[in-house]
């Protein structure tokens, strides 16, 4: 670890800010297959983990990588994998596995320019999507994305007690700015970090049934190889975990399933607003267009333009009644971001009369802040 | 019989879902003899299972379970094994799981000596979406999607698999139950390093039909006629052993397991 806690402030890759967070959080597990731009994770973990006692493991493939992780998650260990877009298409088959069996993990997923092997190095936010839908079937996962390095480092820990709390994967969604850019980030004494870990199995081990949910709607957990009997299954099945295919118990547990995330989206959802009280313009974005974003709005206020900035940390489940509520108070929205509109294409599912215009950008070069600004005299001129 | 295997089975379940005359009965109570023999308790037991027939065994047992994705069992057993080292973990595979979608995973499993044991029902074809050609499908057999004859020769899965770096390999097939025990007793004793047992079972309802090959008892016998015992190669030519399934154990040595290899390396 390089944050021993002797000091606060520590300088800082965007990469390595996510990988000690994760040691922080309590993780112990790491698999994954190297990829650009997000190989330092990787490197950090191999260090890192064996130091405190954990395991790391490069694996075959992106598939195999995703498999360790939730094997390890259901012996009771924390786990997380690193990757890029393409590691996340392999990764798709056991997202949806992840969410079936409910094993606790994190996918931390640094975009690059796409589509296919695309532009290894350089940076784009065209999987907004992908970690939403990228696996087959209903389902609900948890997005979280960072815009800084100390974001990096505070979402990963968050990233990790929502995956523990909800038993689902969560994604912590990079760009290739995000996680090669170095900051000054302030780490807090360990025992300042709030860290949540899975509620455990109680009562009688022999009539334990492993997806028997709270009330919260979460079950609790069991590790393999404690006397309470643990079964995993990512195909249909009741609470005792063995198969079932009668409707009604898919239904409720594939609602379920969402519902566990869904209930408790306000609390999920996390968010930041600049200038937004008085604004009647507002930019929504994410990631690495934020900065781009912030500048063109300081540049736009000195010119008396009410401008304000939403920044959206949470991405998914999909923030709606936030987005409502902010756009309900301007009279245009601008959405800056590194692909051709998959933010914006959420966005305006919600946006009514309200005009939203996009700002886009491919090439893996960021968006610059005069992209926005002629865009937007264009607009207040119409 | 001296052990029956019944503690690890979840006779509610019953009957098995397998068809009449699958080889998977007979590897089931074969696997939960070798456990019982070992004295395993349920609860230091991981099955972990892909899709397919075989990948339905896990339904049947009683012991800690992980039903997972079609051919991923191999690596979610690699997770589950590297974070609790005292668990004993099966990855019951079949050959279109183990072999042909997973077979990635089962060559580098191999290779990195990871310290589980895949149990490998390899009944030359898929039976559970209907019998099409998988990895290990003979040349010229007739599956439904090869009607007039397959194309590709099949793998020998347990050479693959040696030849990849597996301490222990054995290989024999459904005649012969108490082998089938042996090896996995043998797997279950040695604790350490990856560990793989093939055994060679049959599909009346696909692959025996296409093939007609008639009903299990001469499927069986079918079988019997064409093992060969490793030790027994050397002796023959090529022309002898055309065909032959070449039972016993392809490699037993002792190397040290991914566990304890990891363990070493990273106290330096």
């Amino acid at each position: 670890m390089i944050c021993n806690n002797k000091k606060s402030r520590y300088f800082l890759q965007g990469n390595i800010a996510v990988g000690e967070a994760a040691i922080m959080s309590g993780a112990r597990f790491f698999a994954g297959y190297p990829i650009t731009p997000s190989s330092e994770i990787a490197e950090h973990a191999s260090v890192s983990l064996p130091a405190v006692g954990g395991t790391y493991i490069q694996m075959e493939d992106e598939i195999g990588s995703l498999a360790a992780v939730i094997g390890a998650s259901m012996t009771g260990a924390k786990a997380y994998t690193a990757t890029s877009g393409p590691g996340i298409s392999l990764m798709s088959e056991n997202i949806g596995l992840a969410c079936m069996v409910e094993a606790p993990c994190v996918i931390i997923t640094v975009q690059r320019a796409g589509p296919s092997t695309g532009l290894a190095t350089k940076p784009a936010q065209g999987d907004f999507l992908q970690v939403r839908h990228g696996t087959h079937g209903d389902h609900m996962i948890i997005a979280l994305s960072p815009a800084s390095v100390q974001e990096c480092f505070d979402l990963t820990i968050q990233a990790f007690n929502f995956s523990e709390r909800f038993r689902c994967p969560v994604f912590l969604v990079l760009d290739g700015i995000i996680g090669k850019m170095y900051e000054t980030v302030e780490i807090p004494k360990r025992d300042k970090i709030e860290i949540v870990n899975r509620k455990q199995a109680t009562g009688q081990p022999g009539k334990f049934q492993p997806y028997r949910p709270d009330e919260d709607m979460v079950p609790p957990f069991a590790p393999f190889g404690s006397s309470f009997i643990a079964r995993a299954n990512g195909s249909g099945h009741g609470i005792d975990g063995y198969p079932s295919a009668d409707a009604n118990n898919h239904e409720q547990l594939v609602y379920r399933l969402i519902n566990k995330i869904e209930r408790y989206k306000e609390e999920i959802s996390l968010f930041k607003k600049f200038n937004t009280s008085d604004a009647d313009i507002l930019m929504i974005s994410y990631g690495c267009s934020i900065r781009p974003a912030m500048a063109a709005m300081k540049k736009a206020r000195e010119e008396r333009i009410k401008v304000g900035v939403l920044q959206l940390q949470t991405l998914w489940p999909f923030p709606i009644n936030i987005i409502k509520s902010f756009i309900s108070k301007v009279r245009l929205v601008l959405i800056p971001e590194l692909s051709l509109g998959q933010l914006k294409s959420e966005i305006i599912k919600y946006s009514k009369d309200i005009p939203v215009i996009g700002i886009n950008k491919l090439g893996g070069i960021s968006i610059q802040p005069e992209d926005i600004l002629n865009v937007l005299y264009k607009e207040i001129a119409k | 019989m001296k052990y029956n295997g019944k503690k690890y089975l979840k006779k509610e379940l019953l009957p098995f879902f397998w068809c009449p005359g699958c080889g998977n009965g007979i590897i089931f109570a074969a696997m939960t003899r070798a456990m019982e023999e070992n004295n395993l308790k349920k609860k230091d037991i991981v099955a972990v299972t892909g899709i397919g027939c075989w990948g339905k065994a896990d339904d049947y047992l009683t012991t800690h379970a992980f039903h997972g994705t079609h051919g991923r069992a191999i690596p979610v057993a690699t997770g589950i094994k590297l974070v609790n080292p005292l668990l004993n973990v099966f990855a019951l595979v079949g050959d279109g799981d183990g072999a042909t979608i997973g077979g990635n995973h089962l060559i580098h499993a191999a290779r990195r000596n990871i310290d589980i044991i895949v149990v490998m029902s390899n009944n030359l074809n898929y039976g559970m979406t209907g019998g099409q050609y998988s990895g290990t499908t003979p040349y010229s057999s007739i599956t439904s999607t090869s009607r007039t004859g397959h194309v590709e020769d099949g793998f020998d899965v347990s050479s693959l698999v040696k030849s990849a770096g597996a301490g222990y390999v054995a290989k024999t097939t459904i005649a012969n139950p108490r082998m089938i025990q042996k090896f996995i007793s043998k797997a279950i004793k040695k604790k350490y390093g990856f560990r793989f047992i093939e055994i060679i079972s049959i599909c009346p309802t696909h692959y025996g039909k296409y093939n007609k090959m008639n009903n299990a008892v001469g499927m069986i016998k079918d079988i019997k006629q064409k093992t060969i015992n490793i030790k027994k190669v050397e002796q023959l030519s090529p022309k002898e052993l055309e065909n032959k399934i070449i039972v016993g154990e392809y490699n037993n040595q002792n190397i040290e397991g991914y566990i304890k290899r990891y363990r070493k390396k990273i106290n330096k």
